[in-house]
């Protein structure tokens, strides 16, 4: 292990220990690492956009393909900074609102046809007996298919008091929400158990073994 | 004039995307014009997360200057973000310890201080959602009892030594849990999400473009 591996990996040893350390209790050790990490997200994305959006997407075509019209997007992009000025604060609600506009009008289209159509036909194609391969297990999977996301859509419609059969669906609806809850709280648990495992595995050999080949 | 312009401005641009999507992109002017619209779209947006990050230099260079509480701290984040940005925009032809490639300081900031410390603030969270756990899965009634069935069982289920003592109860139990818990229960609840949340966020979009919704013009 070399000179570098080893300052590299007390370096990662350093901070994992010092993040870890808020276990116990808020500590100089933990805030200094904690505020290390915000500047170095921060700075990773000036990084990024820098390279991916404002080089690749705007200079570049613009000297090399002559695509000059890509002033204009950069014109709005710069005018997002008046934001802090308090007398032209307002100019930068231009560019805003073109994002805004845009973003509107793509998921406008993008949410009815590329995600509520293809759920609800994958949810009516589950009921055609064409479909199923699975004999007796499909049919019964398809009409826990049909029941949850009609019971799950009806307890979140509000507009009409839960009460009788509409209440009696929305409590199925809530039976369904928490069982996936549940199954999603697992899945999340586990995540981030794995995650901690990993920490764990660097801490004892990785950072374990720099110590024996420092010391011992 | 502040509000109505920004107003047409949202309308004519969300138009646009509306229109051609009616429409052969190869064939027309619109497909053009939305693939335009697009990059402008990528552009705006990439200074939009710049400014960003000038506000959180700007908030902690204020509270630098001013020796606010704490000041030393918000001195490391300046650097950090300096340490991080300044090396990665010097272009690489100067350096190879420039832009953002491997072996560029960047590159080794991110893979020895901050991919490290992104896992570890993401493992601490295992020790939050367990204590979490322990407070809110209590089987009180029928709701929380499923919740808490559910969540046992895919933790179980997710780790091979779990599964072995799940197959133990009944051979037939870790295949039912991904059948029926969650590509059955899970996916009906997550398609019946889906489906609300995008006829929100439809409605929300028409709100924008007929100017009804202006909330983002601070209105």
């Amino acid at each position: 292990m070399s000179w570098v591996e080893i300052v590299q990996i007390w370096l990662v040893a350093f901070v994992t220990l010092s993040l870890f350390s808020f276990l116990y209790k808020d500590n100089p050790f933990y805030r200094l690492v904690e505020h290390i990490f915000a500047g170095l997200s921060a700075g990773y994305y000036v990084g990024l956009i820098y390279h991916s959006v404002i080089l690749q997407t705007m200079i570049d075509p613009m000297f090399r393909n002559g695509e000059w019209w890509l002033i204009f997007p950069g014109i709005l992009g710069a005018l997002m900074f008046s934001r802090f000025s308090k007398n032209y604060g307002w100019i930068s609600r231009i560019s805003l609102a073109f994002v805004m506009g845009n973003t509107a009008g793509i998921f406008l289209l993008s949410e009815l046809h590329g995600k509520v159509l293809p759920q609800v036909g994958a949810t009516m194609r589950s009921l055609n007996p064409q479909h199923q391969a699975d004999g007796w297990t499909g049919v019964l999977l398809s009409l826990l298919i049909v029941v949850g996301v009609v019971s799950t859509l009806i307890y979140f419609y509000f507009s009409k008091e839960h009460k009788g059969v509409l209440g009696g669906v929305a409590k199925v609806g809530i039976w369904f929400i928490m069982i996936s809850f549940g199954a999603h709280f697992g899945y999340t648990v586990m995540a981030r158990i794995s995650l901690l495992i990993g920490r764990v595995q660097f801490l004892i050999f990785d950072f374990g073994n720099s110590i024996k080949e420092l010391f011992g | 004039m502040r509000t109505i312009v920004p107003v047409i401005i949202a309308f004519l641009s969300g138009m646009v995307m509306i229109l051609a999507f009616f429409f052969d992109p190869e064939k027309s002017i619109l497909g053009e014009l939305e693939q335009n619209v697009l990059s402008w779209v990528t552009i705006v947006g990439g200074f939009t997360l710049l400014l960003g990050v000038v506000s959180i230099f700007r908030v902690n260079l204020i509270a630098v200057k001013r020796r606010h509480d704490g000041w030393g701290y918000k001195l490391v984040t300046l650097i950090s973000i300096l340490a991080m940005a300044i090396p990665a925009i010097i272009p690489s032809k100067l350096s190879p310890l420039f832009g953002t490639g491997t072996d560029s300081i960047y590159d080794w900031l991110f893979n020895y201080l901050d991919a490290p410390m992104m896992a570890t603030m993401f493992a601490m969270l295992a020790f939050y959602i367990s204590s979490a756990a322990f407070r809110a899965f209590r089987a009180r009634n029928t709701e929380a009892t499923l919740l808490l069935i559910a969540a046992t069982l895919v933790m179980l289920w997710r780790v091979p030594m779990g599964e072995i003592a799940l197959a133990y109860i009944h051979p037939d139990l870790p295949q039912a849990i991904n059948t029926y818990i969650m590509g059955g229960i899970n996916m009906a609840v997550q398609r019946g999400i889906i489906i609300g949340a995008a006829l929100g966020a439809a409605a929300m979009s028409l709100r924008i473009l007929l100017g009804i919704e202006r909330t983002y013009l601070g209105k």
